[in-house]
């Protein structure tokens, strides 16, 4: 697969609002040029969800620009943004995957951005896909399992099953929204070590939104501290100290 | 000194409660009379009813070619329609489902389904009958229709009800609309299309016999002559034969729900 070198990704002064008036995201900007976990924390509500759908256009931006693979993502439309959206692999919280579905069958949807519905329907994959659906299974550790039904797994085995099919889509970025937050601390790091080994491999940047600051600064090569719809933090994660920790969540009694 | 205060019983019927019982009372007793029910015409109603049965039994199959052709014809009326209709009603329910389309397509999708429901199949199969003629055709068109009426709406209420988190993941990879159709909706809802689709075969089997009574074709048209020809032995032949039909389709579909659990 081919490995992106380009600019990865760029924010220009994002703004969103659910509804008029009440603004969730305000003037985000921020430059991804650096392969690795870029851990995005802040307290619930602030947007980090909402950032990192307006990213691949599941939301609509109200204004600004997201810069990526030399297009402006907000200003594409139809198959010019379905185009540009198969190369970000999305990460979610619930998982997400299509449970009624095998977990061979999930990964390979990863590839429908390149094929047509009509040989998607007749589940006609390139034999490069197949093979690469299964190494990536046994990469994540789970060959045995690629004809059983996604329900039948435990939340550890179906977010891996979701970072494989996000890589699947041969990203040049990954987003993942609280990947973590669903499971129990070992899975948690296992989930979190797998995300920058794949992040490190494809050279390609993960923007993961995270809840656990002292996972998220274990893994990551840059942090951003969101408050309030804007950006308060950006550096590297042994900068963060208990000020900013402060700034980004409020009050001080959490902190032991 | 402290006044000690009721609370008012939370189980108190309310007036307005009494009076809906006695307004339906009443209106059953005053329908009754205007109706001229009473014991004594009932027991004269059982009186017919008992000569009926006799002419009825035992059942007569001597003309068992006349019942084939109403149930090869009937079969078929019922078959083709329910895979016609439950093809169509894929696209309608689709296409009606709020969550999948705009307020522009849902919306006239919404009246095109409630205007196949609006009417009985009876009504449709007359309509039928005097636009292409009689036979096979109308009763045809008339299954077809009220099939899409029925399961199209069954159709969208189920997409209405998926998960939209495996939604957003398959869009999330840039498949197409389509592909977000066959790949995140589909799994969802495909036992329950299932389960209407079976549903809806049954319905048209058991109205595929009915169609005829008005000259849209099938066992239907065979009933109803032998009705009006007084060959009641015949009309339990033809009622029973239904009865085995209708049992085998329920066989049937309960088979094949059992296969996509």
């Amino acid at each position: 697969m081919a490995e992106s070198q380009q600019n990865y990704l760029q924010i220009r002064n994002l703004n969103h609002e659910y509804e008029a008036g009440k603004p969730i995201l305000r003037g985000i900007d921020l430059n991804f040029d650096q392969p690795g976990i870029i851990a995005i924390i802040g307290p619930s509500g602030t947007g980090k969800s909402t950032l990192l759908r307006c990213i691949n256009r599941l939301i609509n931006p109200t204004s600004g620009e997201v810069l990526f693979d030399n297009v402006d993502l907000t200003s594409v439309e139809g198959k010019e943004l379905r185009r540009h959206r198969r190369h970000i692999g999305m990460v979610f919280q619930e998982y997400n995957l299509v449970e009624r579905l095998t977990v061979i069958e999930n990964l390979l949807t990863g590839r429908l951005g390149y094929m047509s519905a009509w040989n998607a329907w007749r589940r006609n994959y390139t034999q490069d896909d197949i093979n690469n659906a299964f190494e990536l299974l046994e990469m994540v550790g789970l060959k045995d399992f690629a004809k059983q039904r996604a329900d039948s797994l435990s939340g550890g085995q179906r977010q891996r099953v979701g970072i494989a099919r996000a890589v699947m889509q041969d990203p040049y970025v990954l987003l993942a929204d609280e990947p973590t937050s669903s499971l129990d601390p070992k899975t948690a790091v296992e989930i979190m070590e797998l995300m920058d080994t794949l992040a490190r491999r494809k050279n390609i940047p993960a923007l993961v939104n995270i809840h656990d600051v002292s996972l998220a600064q274990r893994f990551a090569v840059r942090m951003v501290g969101m408050s309030g719809g804007h950006v308060v933090y950006d550096g590297p994660p042994e900068g963060i100290t208990e000020d900013h920790l402060k700034q980004i969540y409020g009050g001080e009694s959490w902190l032991s | 000194m402290a006044v000690v205060k009721d609370y008012p019983n939370p189980f108190e019927r309310s007036p307005a409660n009494t009076i809906g019982v006695i307004v339906i009372a009443a209106y059953l007793i005053y329908a009754a009379i205007d109706m001229d029910l009473s014991l004594a015409r009932f027991l004269e109603g059982l009186g017919h009813g008992s000569a009926l049965l006799d002419r009825m039994f035992p059942p007569n199959f001597t003309r068992w070619e006349l019942l084939l052709d109403g149930l090869i014809e009937s079969m078929q009326i019922a078959i083709i329609s329910s895979v016609v209709g439950i093809f169509m009603s894929l696209f309608i329910g689709l296409f009606a489902a709020r969550n999948m389309m705009p307020a522009w397509v849902s919306s006239p999708t919404r009246v095109i389904i409630a205007l196949c429901r609006s009417f009985h199949p009876v009504i449709i199969a007359i309509l039928f009958v005097k636009a292409v003629g009689f036979g096979a055709l109308a009763g045809l068109l008339t299954l077809i229709v009220a099939s899409i009426g029925f399961i199209a709406k069954l159709f969208a209420e189920a997409i209405e009800e998926i998960s939209f988190k495996q939604v957003e993941a398959i869009r999330a990879t840039g498949a197409s609309f389509t592909s977000i159709v066959l790949f995140a909706v589909l799994p969802q809802v495909f036992s329950r299309f299932i389960g209407f689709s079976m549903y809806q075969l049954d319905s048209n089997l058991r109205n595929s016999t009915m169609v005829g009574i008005v000259g849209a074709g099938g066992l239907g048209g065979t009933l109803f002559s032998a009705f009006q020809r007084f060959d009641y032995d015949f009309v339990t032949a033809i009622l029973l034969t239904i009865i085995a039909i209708i049992l085998l389709g329920e066989f049937l579909s309960g088979k094949v729900r059992e296969i996509f659990q």
